[in-house]
């Protein structure tokens, strides 16, 4: 219609505009509703006659206005499309066939709007439909099309692909139906796509939508000499460039983004990698690695301990002998551990701070109280000490009669030594691992021997405690649990002084097992065997982490070796200690993109959508008949009071978006106003106000000064430039300032404001360290910009500002106030009362008569804190609001009354 | 009756820009009652008017001694005959008074009682006796008057137009009638021609609203009075526009004759102008006489 993609489903209502002109003329002749009006001058109209010839009528607009309402509603009503679909001639089901896979999860969005207009026109054509996922087989269930329609966003990509086995299953249950299909596919070739055509094609005919972007996603993440290699795969050549983001937990243990790295597909390549060199802590941190942009399970690559290297610290005794090296109870543990493992190596006091993950013990027997008590700590919030034996343990008493608490085992005394010169008996081997232990699976080598040992008391918890023993029942390891840590005592040396255990593989699996070390990278199917695995989290299609505690354990050759699918889901699994991640893909793994075959036809995701634009005119004609429902109130005058409340609601919606904060600072400097600094303690903060209330209130009554409500500052936030006073009570504490607003304090003190600050202890100290609150201001005002200070002078300005003062009471009475110190300078003519002190007024005055208390009062302008008693305290509270007076009048004033002006009038008022 | 000191201190302040309203006095054999106006003979009063030998017929108690000891002769001390000037108002307090053609603008009720007041205070300010026409409030002089006035000022009238009262007439006083003088022309014409019978003699002042003076309106509109007792429908407002101002015009020309005929002054003032200048204008025209 007119060139554009309309279409209409009942195009013989458009009929109806054709009556548009009729009712131009209807509307034309009936003339807008009078307006009643009041007025008393219609005494005088009466009898005056209209002019016959002039007929007021509706106003053009409002016609135009009607006639827009009539037509959207007309073509509202006659169903209009926007990109009507091509008309299907078959009126067979229809088959929605879906990969469902995670690779089709970047465009599932897009997928799911083509489902929905395809179900929708089936829907107009009648035609029943179903939906079927290859991921999950199932027999296809055909429903009138508005049903699917309504269900389309029940599907959700699932995290992983079809394979021939669902394929296979999938065929089974098609059973003789005829239907069409429409498969929307992701483009990755698998096994039994082609038979599934076949099947397809026998039953009708088959059209296939395939977005045009290529999969890409990360196959291989490995770690080699401290650089991570990142692999990704794109099902063809050619693919666009994407970044790689390193996911990782900050130090707040909030999620962010650790490093990004650019993914460039040579023109010739499907494999694309990238590599990051990451400092060990930071890599330590990392849990996914993901394609940004593409939100499906396969760009997501999760990571577990593969990538981090433990910390294994190594206690040595400091009795190293030059020369001894193989003899050395550390030696084999390093060879063994160097190439996985951050080794660091020294006395309990030095490896503590770096919070290894696995301290070992060769042969330590006794640790001093305080390294005991330290290491308890460490293992029960989460360690793993591993200890072994040797001559100093089996010599000491350790562990003897009681259980020490870092020993898994009381031990007898001495030891034994099996198949020696002086014993009877053969060395002894190692018994199979049990079953459920976490030695399961591993092989013990034919040759190994165990030729001395400590034994184990027996108790009655030994036997759950033993992880390994020799062919004759003793135990050679054992374990303990501490907290959530762990202890684990091998019963030989850590060289091969007593066994040949260190020289044997066994013992590097061994340590694996124990999650001493961590996973190695290549898997290790005998490290995996025999163990069960329970997810932690899994991924989704769209590669979002889920809570995966409750789905069931997995078999650790299974989780290694089976391909993803509904019982081995992608996730973080755990094992005891050791996580182990599944990814979608695995390295060897390759994309591989599907050729259709020749016959089939394939559109891409993008084709323009149906849209029904019926809501559209629909609602349009609602609003313009709305429109003109308010212009024929206007036209009729009855709109003042639509007209009010519209603009008053208009008014507040404007209102509302005004920021309060700006308008309350804007007064501020408009007037003045006392501030005082916040401590934090509500008592305190509401003391400050109190008083600086009741000063603003008697500045106002006395003084030209008449200041508005007294504000808060915080130091960290608040600008201070607007306030010529602080009033800053100091309390021991109170946390101290930053480094900024430090640097705002000393540029404010620098460019006129005064500070007062008010320890309000001096009834019971005088100003310095003695006390608590004079402690907190010394360190306050450490990081301050103060000048040097004296006892305020008698000859001060602050005397004589407004009274003639000599004291300066508060609450308390102490004459210990601080001022910035005269000029050296300054010295008193003859015959003048006071020096010449011009210049600058004091930034601090520093006090603990507690003013605000004396000054405080509530609104009603009563007292709250008793000052002295009778009529002296009386006396004294006068003083100190008239201290507060002269104060704040040397703040505006400055140096004013020092001026020689006044001299005469002063001495005149003083009598001298 | 909180409205009462407000419209009483405007009026005050009103007031207060104008030297003390004196109304001409007039001679009338028949007023009786006292004021500050000299009649220029002797006879009841405050002032000092002369000394006059002592006649047959005189009191002793009649004689100024102090006078009459200067001389041989006695002598009478005469004081100057004052009488005050009764000035009753009306004030028209019908419906059609009330309107206001916008919110900025009071309506015509509140200039014409702020207008009364003004003119009432310097009257009593003068020492002149005011009240209102008919019985309720006759002429009074003192604050109090002032006052009552002001309560019997606020009072709405339960009509549509208002007509004058022409009851109760001082003969040979003063009378101020302020009103929209949109009602019935005949009434109006009868009070004047009762008020000239009497002696008489008075101002008019017409307060209207700017748009009963220009009548802005178009459209189709049903006009009604105040009270909804008159209405009046037009499918095209502004067609009448004219006719109107023709038909408002020639009610002023009428009343303006009216006043000539009878002796009255009149004046018509809109609500948007200066309540000064009105004010200034009644001064003038309560000072002038006819």
């Amino acid at each position: 219609m007119l060139g554009l993609p309309i279409g209409f489903a009942a195009p013989w209502v458009l009929i109806a505009l054709g009556a548009l002109p009729v009712l131009w003329f209807l509307l034309r002749a009936v003339p807008p509703a009078p307006i009643r009006r009041r007025f008393p001058g219609v005494v005088l109209l009466l009898g005056l006659e209209d002019d016959e010839s002039v007929m007021d009528r509706t106003p053009w607009w409002l016609l135009l206005l009607r006639m827009c309402v009539v037509a959207a509603a007309i073509i509202g009503f006659a169903g209009p499309v926007l990109n009507p679909q091509e008309q299907a001639t078959s009126d067979r089901p229809l088959l929605i066939a879906l990969d469902g896979g995670w690779a089709s999860a970047p465009h599932w969005r897009a997928q799911s709007a083509v489902l929905v207009s395809v179900l929708e026109e089936a829907d107009r054509l009648g035609r029943d439909a179903a939906i079927l996922r290859l991921t999950t087989p199932a027999e296809p269930e055909f429903l009138p099309a508005g049903a699917w329609a309504r269900r389309v966003a029940e599907f959700e990509p699932l995290p992983w692909q079809p394979d021939a086995a669902k394929v296979d299953a999938i065929i089974g249950q098609l059973g003789d139906n005829t239907f069409d299909t429409l498969w929307v596919s992701d483009g990755l070739a698998h096994d039994g796509r082609s038979a599934l055509i076949e099947a397809f094609e026998s039953r009708g005919d088959l059209q296939v939508v395939q977005r045009d972007e290529l999969v890409v996603a990360l196959s291989d993440v490995a770690l080699q000499d401290g650089i991570l290699t990142v692999t990704a795969q794109a099902a063809a050549r050619g693919a666009e460039p994407k970044t790689v983001s390193i996911m990782g937990k900050d130090p707040t243990g909030a999620e962010r983004v650790l490093a990004t790295g650019a993914l460039n597909f040579e023109a010739n390549s499907q494999i694309s990698t990238i590599e990051f060199s990451l400092p060990a802590e930071l890599r330590g941190r990392v849990t996914r690695f993901q394609i940004d942009g593409v939100t499906s399970a396969g760009a997501t690559y999760l990571t577990d301990d593969s990538i981090r290297r433990r910390e294994i610290a190594i206690v040595t005794s400091r009795t190293d002998r030059e020369g001894l090296e193989l003899l050395s109870p550390s030696h084999y543990l390093r060879q063994a551990l160097v190439e996985t493992a951050e080794v660091i190596e020294g006395s309990i006091p030095d490896v503590l701070p770096a919070n290894p993950d696995v301290i070992i013990l060769p042969d330590v027997a006794t640790l001093a109280p305080a390294e005991q008590n330290a290491v308890v700590e460490w293992a029960e919030a989460g360690g793993l000490l591993l200890r072994f034996a040797g001559p100093q343990l089996a010599a000491s008493d350790l562990s003897r009669s009681e259980e020490h608490p870092l020993m898994p085992v009381r031990l007898r005394a001495g030891g034994r030594t099996v198949g020696g010169a002086m014993s009877w008996g053969e060395p002894k081997a190692l018994a199979p691992f049990g079953d459920d232990g976490p030695f399961a699976g591993l092989t013990i080598p034919d040759d190994l021997r165990v030729t001395a040992q400590v034994v184990a008391q027996p108790d009655p918890n030994l036997a759950e405690r033993v992880l390994a023993e020799l062919s004759d029942g003793t135990p050679l390891v054992t374990r303990k649990a501490i907290g959530q840590g762990q202890v684990v005592l091998f019963h030989v040396t850590a060289n091969a002084e007593w066994s040949g255990l260190p020289l044997s593989g066994l013992f590097v699996q061994m340590l694996d097992r124990l999650a001493v070390l961590s996973a190695t990278g290549q898997s290790e199917s005998g490290v995996m065997e025999g163990t069960t695995w329970q997810p932690l989290q899994v991924l989704d299609g769209q590669g979002r982490l889920l809570d995966g505690q409750t789905l069931p354990g997995v078999g650790g050759v299974e989780l290694a070796e089976s391909p993803v699918g509904a019982a081995i889901r992608p996730g973080l699994y755990r094992d005891g200690q050791r996580s182990y991640a599944r990814n979608v893909l695995r390295s060897d793994d390759v994309l591989v993109a599907f050729d259709w075959p020749a016959g089939v036809t394939v559109q891409g995701l993008n084709r323009p959508t149906a849209r029904d634009l019926t809501a559209v005119f629909l609602s349009t004609a609602l609003i313009l008949l709305l429109v003109d429902t308010f212009a024929s109130l206007i036209l009729s005058g009855r709109m003042r009071g639509f007209g009010m409340a519209t603009g008053f609601v208009a008014a507040m919606l404007v209102a509302s978006g005004a920021d309060a904060q700006q308008s309350e600072r804007t007064q501020i400097t408009d007037e003045i106003a006392l501030a005082y600094v916040l401590t934090g303690d509500r008592a305190q903060d509401d003391l400050s106000f109190a008083g600086l209330y009741g000063l603003s209130n008697t500045l106002y009554f006395r003084t030209s000064v008449e200041p508005a409500d007294p504000v808060g500052v915080d130091l960290e936030r608040d600008e201070l430039a607007f306030f010529p006073f602080l009033y800053w009570p100091v309390q021991a504490g109170q946390p101290r300032p930053s480094a900024e607003a430090n640097e705002k304090l000393n540029q404010y003190l620098r460019s006129g404001g005064m500070i007062l600050f008010d320890t309000r202890d001096s009834d019971v100290a005088r100003l310095g360290a003695s006390s608590p609150n004079g402690r907190a201001l010394q360190q306050l005002a450490s990081a301050l910009d103060i000048p040097a200070l004296e006892p305020i002078p008698a000859d001060h300005v602050l005397t004589r500002t407004f009274y003639l003062l000599q004291d300066f009471p508060g609450r308390y009475v102490s004459r210990d106030v601080w001022v910035e110190a005269a000029a050296p300078d300054a010295e008193q003519v003859e015959g003048m009362p006071f020096r010449n002190l011009n210049d600058g007024v004091t930034p601090v005055i520093i006090g603990g008569n507690d003013w605000a208390s004396a000054w405080a009062t509530n609104r009603q302008g009563t007292h709250l804190y008793p000052v002295g008693r009778g009529s002296t305290g009386e006396r004294q509270r006068e003083l100190a609001y008239r201290f507060g007076v002269n104060l704040i009048m040397h703040v505006l004033t400055g140096n004013y009354k020092s001026d020689q002006v006044h001299v005469p009038a002063l001495l005149d008022r003083l009598g001298q | 009756m909180s409205a009462h000191p407000q419209l009483r201190r405007r009026a005050e302040a009103a007031a207060s820009r104008l030297p003390p309203l004196l109304a001409r006095a007039e001679h009338m054999a028949n007023t009786v009652l006292l004021g500050d106006h000299g009649r220029r003979r002797a006879g009841l009063g405050d002032d000092f008017w002369q000394y006059r030998p002592v006649q047959p017929g005189d009191g002793y108690r009649m004689i100024d001694w102090r006078r009459s000891a200067k001389s041989d002769a006695q002598f009478v001390r005469q004081k100057e005959w004052q009488i005050a000037q009764s000035v009753t108002l009306w004030v028209d307090n019908a419906a059609s008074m009330e309107y206001s053609s916008h919110k900025d603008l009071l309506a015509k009720s509140d200039r014409a009682r702020l207008l009364a007041m003004a003119v009432s205070i310097l009257l009593v300010r003068a020492g002149e006796r005011v009240g209102l026409t008919g019985y309720d409030l006759p002429p009074k002089r003192g604050d109090g008057q002032i006052w009552r006035l002001a309560q019997a000022l606020m009072n709405d009238g339960s009509d549509d137009y208002g007509a004058p009262e022409a009851r109760a007439m001082i003969p040979k006083s003063r009378a101020l009638y302020i009103s929209d003088f949109l009602g019935d022309f005949e009434q109006i014409e009868f009070a004047l021609a009762k008020a000239a019978d009497r002696g008489v003699s008075g101002v008019m002042l017409q307060i209207l609203d700017p748009a009963e003076e220009e009548f802005p309106f178009h459209g189709r509109a049903v006009f009604e009075s105040m009270k909804a007792q008159v209405n009046h429908e037009t499918r095209k407002a502004n067609d009448l526009k004219e006719r109107y101002i023709e038909r408002m015009r020639e009610r002023k020309l009428a009343l303006r004759n009216l006043a000539r005929a009878t002796g009255w002054q009149y004046e018509c003032h809109l609500t948007n102008a200066p309540v000064q200048q009105a004010l200034l204008w009644l001064y003038r025209a309560m000072e002038r006489g006819r």
